[in-house]
Order: structure tokens, then sequence, then C-alpha cells
């Protein structure tokens, strides 16, 4: 298979800033299909940024990422997304399955109506996560770890090949941990590609094939033997940058643009 | 008065019809549409925006010079979406947060509104007569052709919200879902903005615009607590919306010269106290009654658990009062409640002032002091406390540990069979 060909995501020169302030500066690297990837790095190195802006939630100041050699509204289909679990109020009156069912939506379809099919993938979805006898309890009177494993039976009835988690360890239980980790081997023997936020070094390595070690720019994206080098790692946890801090500082404040226009005028060659 | 009132709920007079059944759609469509602004956690934006549609109404007046509900609709909606944006670009432009930001449209907005309110009644026109119910609302104020153009319009909002209803619990729930889904996020909220508007221009016919968010959102916030599901809370936020329209009409009949906004703001409050106090679960009765119930919980548990130690420490099987109270120091009216009820129940028996425990007295009581044991030894080995710091923690927790909290404890600590005290800890076999 080509190189091309075996690309999940390519992201190309990604430049993203946060209230002005650029958080990820001309990122730049390739991932593969069919694996589990971290992404990984310190805290506020930008790892929700980047998995925002491959999402379309935010807009880079430079660059672009390609999903499976398109851009994202090509391939939506194929793509899902899991939010970080804090990101929604789960006090909304809803109960597990109207949540999964919420997978089932696809975009130019706003007047869907949900279909038996819908219910038996979404019956399905929640089987997979063991969530099955909990489908018509409230979400507002489930555990974090209960929580979030509706939320990834809401992504599995989305029934994509690329799956994108915020943080999808953060607040669970041993137990939950140990299955949410079969089900992403069971998906990566699938053929699924999954690639995840994960703030948590010690388990990166054990839990993940592939890593992009994060912090604000790339220190290092490879398989995870390559990347888990004392050098790098320090690299990615040694601190900030201070000079690029400042840059960014004064980026934010003395309104700079961060790319000058006729830079962006050339991004798609 | 009861005169009155029966006249009225007859409905013999087609105008009392027209006007009751208008204002009742209005105050339905405004409790649905409010449904999600509730949800949002927009009720404030409500309130600034419901403030903001005056001037909107005032210029339409100046303007046109009749009052015509088309294009004080159109006032109003422009003067609402104007007052949205403006919210939405302070808040993106500027070093100003969302709660100054409303604050500065709501006052400014009706501010200028208020200041056109004036200069048209300074002009003196005539027909300017009935503007002022834009304030605080006058339900029978309104013309029959004002009535059949709102309540289409109500109509229409509550069709748009039942034809939408998915993709908008969607977006209410998870924005950032919805968004990666690639539906059109921004297009969803231009019309839930748009029905909010729409549903504020409407509901101020009764209301007025000083006291229009309670009808949008206090159906909503009294419905939430009776039901977990999306679809029922919004049928009685609907319902209660409908209540509080039909006494706006009630009292615009019969009081013409009162305004009829604070009578409904008043019939809904009724409403949201209630729910407040009475919601199943959530209210301040079940929990009051909770609370309540874990005492009785906590004295029975606790007169169970003497009784058993002191079987333990060799006691007779019968135990006087006095051997219980030199036991534990019980309050004597909580005494004697916890065990009458303990004999109501089948845990105890009595005889001349003698009690014993039953066989399922036995149980429950070697139940409590396994629990309290086992927390101790829980306490001990996994939160490295030290013995003389335990027992008090144990005193509360024996009460609340569940049986599967118990089979996790006794899976976890590898059934110990003594305490840190080293007391025996009793299973049942």
């Amino acid at each position: 298979m080509s190189e091309q060909e075996n690309t999940s995501i390519e992201v190309h020169n990604l430049t993203v800033s946060y209230h002005r302030k650029p958080v990820l500066w001309d990122i730049d690297f390739q991932l593969p299909k069919g694996k589990l990837i971290g992404i990984v790095g310190p805290n506020g190195s930008g790892k929700t940024t980047m998995l925002k802006t491959i999402m379309g939630l935010m807009k880079p100041d430079s660059g672009y990422v390609d999903i499976f050699g398109q851009p994202l509204d090509k391939v939506r289909e194929r793509v899902s997304y899991v939010p970080q679990r804090e990101s929604v109020d789960w006090d909304f009156p809803a109960d597990v399955m109207d949540v999964v069912l919420m997978g089932r939506y696809r975009k130019d379809n706003i007047f869907k109506r949900i279909s038996k099919e819908d219910k038996k993938i979404a019956t399905e979805a929640l089987q997979r996560v063991n969530m099955l006898e909990f489908a018509h309890r409230q979400i507002s009177q489930l555990s974090g770890g209960q929580q979030q494993r509706v939320f990834i039976a809401r992504s599995l009835a989305q029934q994509a090949d690329l799956y994108l988690m915020d943080e999808p360890f953060v607040g669970v239980d041993a137990a939950t941990e140990e299955s949410i980790l079969r089900l992403l081997s069971d998906m990566r023997e699938n053929g699924k590609t999954v690639i995840i936020v994960h703030h948590d070094l010690q388990t990166a390595y054990e839990y993940f094939d592939h890593i992009v070690l994060l912090n604000t720019r790339l220190v290092a994206c490879g398989p995870k033997e390559k990347v888990f080098t004392k050098e790098l790692l320090q690299e990615a946890y040694g601190g900030k940058l201070t000079v690029l801090s400042k840059i960014g500082d004064l980026i934010a404040k003395e309104v700079f643009p961060v790319r000058e226009p006729e830079y962006k005028e050339d991004k798609k060659l | 008065m009861l005169e009155t009132a029966f006249e009225f709920f007859s409905f013999t007079e087609p105008n009392v019809r027209t006007v009751t059944l208008g204002t009742v759609l209005l105050g339905i469509g405004a409790a649905v549409v409010g449904s999600f602004t509730y949800l949002r956690k927009r009720a404030l934006v409500g309130d600034a925006v419901s403030h903001a549609i005056l001037p909107g109404v005032a210029l339409a007046f100046m303007i046109t010079g009749e009052r015509e509900p088309l294009y004080l609709l159109v006032g109003a909606l422009l003067a609402g979406w104007i007052s949205l944006l403006s919210i939405d670009g302070i808040v993106n432009y500027s070093k100003l947060k969302t709660d100054t930001a409303i604050a500065l449209i709501l006052s400014v907005f009706f501010g200028f509104g208020i200041l056109l309110l004036t200069a048209i009644q300074q002009q003196g026109t005539g027909t300017q007569a009935g503007l002022d119910s834009f304030l605080f609302g006058k339900a029978a104020g309104m013309t029959t052709k004002e009535v059949h153009f709102f309540g289409w319009v109500s109509a229409a909002l509550i069709g748009i919200v039942v034809l939408f209803f998915n993709v908008f619990r969607l977006v209410s729930f998870n924005r950032e879902f919805a968004i990666s889904l690639g539906l059109p996020v921004r297009f969803i909220e231009f019309i839930m903005a748009t029905i909010t508007v729409l549903a504020i221009t409407t509901g101020i016919q009764a209301v007025g615009v000083v006291l229009m968010a309670a009808l949008l959102i206090t159906p909503a916030a009294a419905a939430r607590p009776f039901t977990n599901r999306l679809e029922w809370m919004i049928v009685i936020a609907a319902a209660i919306g409908a209540v509080g329209g039909l006494v706006g009409s009630f009292v615009s009949y019969t009081h013409p010269q009162m305004p009829t906004g604070p009578w409904i703001v008043v019939v809904l409050s009724v409403f949201a106290v209630g729910s407040l106090l009475f919601a199943p679960n959530r209210g301040v009765v079940a929990s009051i009654r909770r609370r309540y119930q874990n005492q009785r919980k906590i004295r029975t548990e606790n007169l169970l658990k003497a009784f058993y130690q002191l079987y333990e420490s060799g006691a007779t099987s019968a135990i006087t009062k006095e051997t219980l109270q030199a036991h534990r120091n019980f309050q004597s009216r909580e005494r004697a409640k916890g065990l009458k009820e303990l004999l109501q129940r089948g845990c105890l028996t009595k005889e001349s002032h003698q009690y014993a425990l039953t066989e399922k007295g036995l149980e429950e009581g070697k139940r409590i002091v396994r629990l309290h044991r086992l927390w101790e030894v829980y306490l001990t080995e996994r939160m490295r406390m030290q013995a003389d710091h335990i027992h008090p923690q144990a005193e509360t927790m024996e009460h609340i540990i569940t049986p599967e909290i118990e089979a996790q404890l006794i899976k976890e600590l590898n059934t110990p069979q003594k305490d840190p005290h080293n007391s025996d800890i009793p299973y049942t076999q």
C-alpha cells in the first residue's frame, strides 16, 4: 500500500489560536490507518485544540487538515467525534437511548425521524459497551464511567471508520477503563482508526500503537517505540518554550496577524 | 364577581371566546419555545430580548402611524435580532463578560424604547392609545385582527418546534457534537433564536415586555422537576402556559383597567413555587420526607445494634430499657419511638418490660454491626487511619452502605474475620 492510501489524517502547517493567542504552532504530521493513536502532552499543550481543529470546531489561522485524503466535509460520515464528558450538562432531560440515537443523525437531514434500523444499531452499540440494561435510565443518574460509555456507544452508532475521542479515560473506574480498552482493540481489529487525547503519560505507552507528542509545537510523531525516548519526553514535558510563549502573548496583545495574508494564498498548493 | 366569572367561562360572547383562545395560544407558544430557551440556559438572554423589542415596536408605530400587527411584528423581530447580535458581538469582540453584555443591552434598548414611547404619547395621535399596554400587557386590549394574527403565529411556532424537535434537542444538549455531524448548527440556532423573538413578540400582547421572560421561562422551569422526558416537559410547560393565558384573559375581561401581565406572572409563579415544593424527588417536601426516613432508619438501626452488642457480650435474651440505656445513651423519646417501630416491624418482642430480638431482628442487628466493623477495617487498611479515629465515621457509614457496596467491601477486603479493635465480624451463614 502506498503511503497516501495508508494515511488516515494529514495535518499540514497547522497554526491555531485561542483568544487570539496561538496554542498550536505549525503542526505537521501524518497518521496511519487501523491503529490506536494517542495525542499526548502536558496540560495546556493544545491536545484538545488539535482534536477540535481536526473536527472543524475551531478555525485554524493557517494550514489544513485532510482526512482520508479529503477535506472533512467530504468524509464526515466516516468520522466520529467523542467530546469531553464534562462538556455537556448531564442534567438534560433525556435517557441513555435518546443520547445514543443522536449518533444516527446525518448532515443535510435535519427532519430525520428515528427508524427501526436506527434503534437496532443503537441497541447493538449499547450492548458493546455493556450498557444495554441502562437503555432507559436517565442520564443524570449515571456514574462518570457510565456517562463515558454512553458517549462511546453514541460514537459506535455512527458506524464510522475514524474515531476521535477527547479524554475518554478521565473520571472512569478501573473496570470501565479495561472494558473501553478491550473495545478499542476490537475496533482496531476491524480496521478502524482511533485517535485519543490522553494526558496520562504512565498509561500512554501501554494503550497506544502510535503517539503524537505535543507541547504547543509538535515534539514527535511516530510508532510509540520511537517517540517514547527520554530526550523527546523531556522536551515535551520539560516546560514551555519561553520565547515562543512570549511571542504568543505579544500577538494576542498587539493584535498582530499570526500569518501574513500572502502566505495564506498558497496554502493549498 | 361570581356572576362575571360564570359569564366569562360560559364563553357565550364571541369576543370573549376569541380573546381567550388567542391568549391561551400565546401562553402555549411561549412555553413551548421557552422550554428550549430554558434548557440552553438562555433565560437571561430571553429577558433582555423581551425588553429590547420595545423600541422596535415603537419605531414601527412611528414610521407607519398605525397599530398594524404585521408591522409591529417586523419591528419587534428586527429589534430582537439586533439585540441578540449585539450581545454576541460584545461577548466576542470585547473584554466584557456575558452577564455585563446582557445587562447593557437590556437597559440601553429598553431605555430607548421608553423614550420613543413617551415621544409618541406627546404627539397625541390618538391611535397610540394602547401602545402603553406593551409595557404590562392587556389581553382584552387586542383587536380581533390582532388575536387572529398572533394566534396563528403561536400555532406556527408550535408547529416549527414539533418539526425540528429532534435537532433542537440535539443542539441544545451537545452543540459541538451536532457540528461534528455536519448538521447546519448555525442555521438551526438561527431558527431557535427567531422563534424565541417571535414567541416574545406575540407573548407581550398578553404580558407586556417587562414581565415577558416569566411567560417564556417559568412554565419550563416549573415543568422540569416533574419529568425526565423532554417531550413531557414541553407538554406540561404548555399546559401551565395555557392556564397563564386563560387567567390573563379572564382578568382582562373582568377588570378592563387592570394590566394583565402581573396577574399572569403571579399565577405562573404559583406553579413554579408549587413545583419547587412538591415535585417528586427534586421537591423540598420530598427531600424533607427523605431526611425524616433516614432519621427513622438511623434510630431503629442504632437500637438493633445495641441489642445485638448486648447479646454478644453475654446478656440473656430479655433486655429492659435500663440495660439498653446503660449500654448506650439514647434520648428517651427517640428510644421509645424506635422500640415501638421495631415491635411493629416484628424485629422485637416485648413481655412485661423485657425486650428480646426476634430472628429477623437478630439478623438486622448483625448486619449493622457487620457493616460498622467492615468499614473500620476498610478505613485502617485502605485509608491508613489510626484505630482511635475510625469509630465515629463508621457510626454513620453503617447506615449508608448498600448491599452492593457491602459485597464489594467483603470481596475487596477478603472476608476479614476481625475488626481493628479485635472484635469478631459477624457473617450470616
